[in-house]
Parts: C-alpha cells; structure tokens; sequence
C-alpha cells in the first residue's frame, strides 16, 4: 500500500508538473490545460505546472472586480471532495509528497503532533477564511484584492514556483527583495518541521485541506471499518500518522486516507470502498440476498 | 452522524452540485479569468509582487 501510493503520488506530480520546456527556460506553460484546476496544492507559476492551482484559482476569482461567487472553483471542489475527499491530500498532492519524503529522513525524534494540537489544528480554517476569503475580497494591501494565501504563505509557490523560476530567470532574481526572504523562510521552517512532524503544512495550514476535509464524512470514496471483524488490536491506530483512532478513521477531517491503517490491520477490518447506501461494496457481497441485515 | 446515515446518498448531491457550479462557472466565464491568471508568473506566489 505505502509503495502504490508513492508510486501515485511520484506519477501525478509528473504528470501535472511535466512541461520540462519551462524548467529549462524558466518560463511557465500557457496552453489551454490550464484552464482546469488539478485536485492538490500545486502553484501555476511552477515552470512544469500543465494545470491550474485551486486555491489560487479561487483567490484570482475572489480578486475581481465586486463580488462574484467562484463557481468554477467551487465546482472543482464539490466534484474532487464529494468522489474522494482528503485522499487528495494523501495521493494526489504533490506538497504533500515532499513532506512525506522529508519525514523519512531518520533525523531527530518523530512526533505525530505538535503541542497543542487541538487548537493549532484550526489553524488550516482560519488560514482559508483570514488569508484565502477575506484577503482576497478586501483587506490586506490597503483595502486593494490581493491573493493573500499565496503572497505571504504559500510554500508551494515558492517551492515549486519561485525556487525553479528564480534559478532559470536572471530577470526574475534581480527583483527579489524582503517579500522573498518572507516566504523562503516560511518554505524553510515547514521543511524541516517536516522531518519531525508529520505533514505539519497539512495538519495546521493547509486551506485546501480544510476544504477537502468538510467532505470527508459523506465522500464516494472511504475506508470502511468492519466492527464486527475488529479484534481492537489498535494497530491501526498506532500505525496512523496523524493519531488518530478506528472510529475517527476515514471520517475525520483530518485523515488523509493514507491507508496505514488498511496495512497495519491484521485481520483486514478496514479496507477502501466506494461507498454504496451506507454499507461498503464487499459487505454488501458478503451478505447472502435476502438476508435482514438491520 | 445519523444525518450521514440517513442521507447516504449525499456524495451524489455533491458530485451533481460541483457539475453545475461548472456550468455556471463556465456561462460565467471564470474559467477565462483562471486561465489568464495560470498563464502569467504570478509575482504574488513567487514571492516578487
């Protein structure tokens, strides 16, 4: 399971990162794909990005002129959230691969949390609300629209964005300047956070996370616990990176649909399925027809 | 949680809302105004402007 999904996560990130003209020319790719928004967080200023950033996306629709609702966007949302949740954060976001990788490294004590958890956990809400809405509509710069959450704090605008352009574009480095050294600290701080917590971005920061979170108790795709097989073992608990418990699972907005907890099961209580009238698709063919299952 | 078990089919409703929020997105022409914004740098998100 963890090789699968860091072979999806590795293939996704290509595919939506794969215009290597752009690396090499420190331009950006301005075809017709960028019409559409990809599902993770992943900067349309990245020189191979084929598709549109979501959150930036909704903050370029919020900067117009009046207000307009973002229907585009939210469709986007909607349609990503309600089929598969935060699985988007799990396997199709190409920043949260680069915390993944960086987790890995055997540096320093891992920890799953941070202190204060439980309150610092809001923390990726009022990122969507302060820096995502209401920067966008009309607070920050004078009053004037501003796409906030990418200005001051987004790591994978600098890191998939700036970082390559930078290096490729004499131009583009000479302007750097206070607003830079901002954001290339907020990148540096998160990195390394990374090696000892568990997607720190994710868990604390995230908008888009926030957003795919809200769907996560009624989204297509879930992973089903079978309480009757359950042995309540807690291998999937202690095996979950962000700590959280069997009910929680799935259904939490946090969970990220990793599926540590599908490998860790010894007796296969949890598995992932496309939910179908509130039962999973193998309970339902576990259950001879005919038979009362309420 | 008895809601989420009693409306079961509610991932439907979200599916069919987000394609009709891109419809309307579409007659609304926000797919032009993403588009403009993917294909200049963004000076905001690269820490410039």
């Amino acid at each position: 399971m963890n090789k699968l999904r860091l072979r999806v996560q590795i293939l996704f990130t290509i595919l939506t990162n794969g215009y290597v003209y752009g690396f090499l020319k420190g331009k950006i790719y301005q075809g017709p794909l960028k019409y559409t928004c990809v599902p993770g967080l992943n900067c349309y200023s990245c020189p191979g990005a084929a598709f549109s950033c979501p959150i930036g996306a909704l903050q370029a629709l919020l900067n117009r002129e009046g207000f307009h609702v973002p229907f585009a966007v939210l469709g986007f949302f909607f349609l990503f959230g309600s089929l598969l949740g935060r699985f988007v954060c799990g396997w199709l976001c190409p920043f949260g691969l680069v915390q993944d990788l960086l987790h890995k490294i055997p540096l320093f004590r891992k920890l799953k949390r941070l202190p204060l958890h439980h309150i610092l956990k809001f923390g990726k809400y009022a990122v969507l609300f302060f820096l995502v809405f209401i920067g966008s509509v009309f607070l920050f710069g004078g009053f004037a629209k501003i796409p906030a959450f990418c200005k001051y704090l987004c790591p994978s605008g600098t890191l998939f964005g700036a970082l390559p352009l930078l290096t490729a574009n004499p131009l583009l480095r000479s302007q750097t300047g206070g607003l830079f050294g901002w954001k290339l600290g907020i990148l540096v701080l998160i990195l390394f956070l990374s090696i000892i917590v568990y997607r720190p971005f994710c868990q604390y920061l995230c908008p888009l996370g926030a957003i795919y979170g809200l769907f996560n108790r009624f989204s297509l795709l879930q992973i089903h616990w079978d309480e009757d097989l359950c042995t309540s073992c807690a291998a999937c608990e202690n095996a979950c990176p962000l700590s959280l418990t069997v009910q929680e699972i799935s259904r939490s907005p946090e969970c990220i649909r990793c599926g540590k907890c599908v490998k860790a099961c010894p007796v296969s209580c949890l598995h992932f399925t496309a939910k179908s009238n509130g039962y999973s698709t193998k309970h339902q063919t576990c259950v001879p027809p005919g038979t009362n299952t309420v | 949680m008895d809601f989420y078990r009693n409306h079961k089919s509610l991932w439907l409703w979200g599916v069919l809302i987000g394609i009709f929020f891109l419809g309307t997105g579409y007659l609304c022409g926000d797919f032009g105004v993403i588009w403009r914004k993917a294909v200049m740098i963004c000076m905001e998100c690269i820490g410039i402007g």
